[in-house]
């Protein structure tokens, strides 16, 4: 058997063999090794799993309706967030007010608590307005109970515990499913492209999420009880933070559970060739197609900005395998949500 | 889907960046110099500015329109902050001169950005100078007047980036695209907070949507800052 015999043959009528095999050519790394170790009888199987990598179609491009009901079920993980923490028993459309519920607004300043219950509500519209617009589509309702925000998997007692009785904490979640939020839009969007009404509606979504993300990066810079945007000027650490992402922003408001926001994701095979999702300190843009883009910084040398600016100035996408990761952070063991 | 890259334009890109870097640097010293005794100088050429063909002809490029749509206003915030930055108002907080400066950086390396994007396609391309941009409406000697313009400008921007996504056919540009709007969100929302607390999301009603723009509500919106006239004839309508 000669395989680069049988792959001369197919690249007749693909000329992108090479290339669907792995665009590194890693595959062609793991191939040396195969002449050492493996036995003829083996060659098959091997063979099977690297055609398999190649034309395998495990996953396809997600159409409209999958980016939306993807972003519908990140809309739920976030508005029941801020509904068991401020009001409701987190379903939509429940407004009453518990005693924990009292407490925890009591430790934010009105104006805090007033732009808290903007962003609830704005996150509860974006659950009806997805709703309505996937129609039959929609996916149902999942139960508050499939959700532990604590981060616990299900025993309530993760390292997020106690976050619906601690200001700080309940603010770090908050920030941590916000700038989740925006990079999931951005990486949805290309594939709404085909629907401009629908695309221009997830990008109206997407800039809110970066409005509340700014929000929640001021009051964590000033405390609960400050409402002065002006306060200190952030830090582009995860504990005092820059309105908008600096670098990896140290791993975000808790690295050990919210570095991965932040990181880099993995194109699925389905990407197109000039998107990707690099990690937030990303400094290199403009990439079409197979064309690399410009390193920024490298480029901009000139105009002797800080190192970080030239990662702050673009928000990065991530692809849904890697948001699905971070949000099953927040959801029970066992749950298929995401 | 994406821009042809044939290896000549690649390289023309690259040696063109190398100037676009010194050229920034340069453009940022004749503003910081341009006081109110030096008259601007005429801007040569035609006495519109037309940003693209959209026209739906076979060489008609709306990723190109689009794009240079961007890089005006792109020009217009890089040039609003780099002019606050060199001369800020007396009155602002501690720590406001931080975030402005921040977003003079933000600003200025998105239009480099988009210059780059569109290499010999940027529509000032072939203007002697680059154009001078008119504040003259704002009041730039207070923190107030600063803040209310940085607001202004920055809800242009989110508008005009949401609203002009759907005309993108490049799948790389609106990827682009995407990575600088929510930024310009983030300003945008900081902005209205430094001017009054709890307001970042105050223009987002009741269906949880951000505002769109159309282009020709853009256009009307940013020629007070543009000394001449802009065609609104090429920009995308459908």
């Amino acid at each position: 058997m000669n395989f680069f015999h049988i792959l001369s043959e197919i690249e007749k009528t693909d000329p992108e063999v090479f290339e669907r095999f792995d665009s590194r050519r890693q595959v062609f790394k793991h191939m040396t090794g195969f002449g050492k170790k493996m036995t003829a009888a083996a060659l098959p199987l091997a063979m099977g799993a690297i055609f398999n990598k190649a034309y395998g179609q495990t996953t396809s491009a997600p159409g409209v309706n999958d980016v939306l009901n993807f972003a519908l079920k990140l809309e739920y993980l976030e508005a029941y967030f801020y509904n068991i923490g401020l009001s409701g028993d987190g379903t939509i459309g429940n407004n009453t007010t518990t005693a924990a519920q009292t407490a925890l607004r009591a430790q934010f300043s009105a104006t805090n608590l007033s732009s808290l219950l903007k962003i609830r509500t704005d996150e509860n519209n974006h659950v009806n307005f997805l709703r309505t617009a996937l129609g039959a589509d929609a996916i149902a309702a999942p139960a508050v109970s499939q959700f532990d925000f604590t981060g616990g998997k299900g025993t309530n007692a993760g390292p997020f515990a106690g976050l619906f009785s601690n200001a700080a904490l309940f603010l770090a979640v908050a920030q941590s499913l916000e700038d989740t939020g925006v990079r999931a839009y951005k990486g949805g969007a290309p594939y709404l492209a085909s629907n401009k009404d629908v695309l221009t509606a997830a990008l109206n979504i997407h800039s809110v999420e970066a409005r509340h993300a700014s929000r929640l990066r001021t009051m964590r810079r000033g405390g609960p009880m400050n409402d002065n945007a002006s306060a200190t000027a952030g830090a582009g650490t995860g504990a005092s933070p820059k309105s908008w992402i600096s670098g990896q922003d140290g791993g975000g408001a808790s690295p050990a559970q919210t570095a991965p926001i932040y990181a880099a994701g993995s194109a699925p095979a389905y990407t197109p060739a000039g998107i990707t999702f690099p990690a937030e300190d990303n400094v290199t843009q403009g990439a079409t197609g197979a064309a690399a883009g410009v390193n920024l910084q490298t480029a901009l040398a000139s105009l002797s900005f800080p190192a970080a600016a030239f990662s702050e100035a673009f928000d990065e996408p991530l692809d849904v395998p890697t948001v699905s990761t971070i949000a099953r952070t927040f959801t029970i063991t066992g749950s298929t949500i995401f | 889907m994406h821009t042809p890259s044939s290896p000549a334009r690649m390289l023309a890109r690259r040696s063109f960046f190398r100037v676009a870097g010194a050229g920034a640097a340069v453009s940022a010293l004749v503003l910081a110099g341009c006081g109110k005794d030096d008259p601007e100088p005429p801007v040569p050429g035609t006495p519109t500015l037309s940003l693209g063909n959209f026209v739906a002809t076979a060489t008609s490029d709306p990723n190109i329109t689009v794009l240079n749509y961007a890089y005006l206003l792109e020009q217009i915030e890089a040039a609003f902050y780099d002019k606050v930055v060199t001369t800020p108002p007396a009155d602002l907080l501690p720590g406001e001169l931080a975030y402005l400066t921040d977003m003079r950086d933000h600003e200025l390396i998105h239009r480099e950005y988009l210059k780059y994007a569109l290499g010999t396609s940027a529509y000032d391309n072939t203007l002697a100078t680059p154009l001078v941009f008119d504040f003259s409406t704002f009041t730039l000697t207070t923190r107030t007047g600063v803040w209310t313009a940085a607001r202004q400008l920055e809800e242009i921007g989110v508008a005009a980036y949401n609203g002009a996504a759907k005309y993108l056919t490049s799948a790389d540009h609106l990827n682009a695209l995407g990575k600088i709007v929510s930024v310009e969100a983030r300003h945008a929302a900081l902005a209205r907070e430094v001017l009054q607390p709890g307001s970042f999301a105050d223009n987002v009603g009741t269906t949880g949507l951000d505002d769109a723009k159309t282009p020709a509500q853009v256009v009307a919106l940013i020629q007070p800052f543009v000394p001449i006239a802009i065609s609104t004839a090429n920009l995308p309508t459908t």
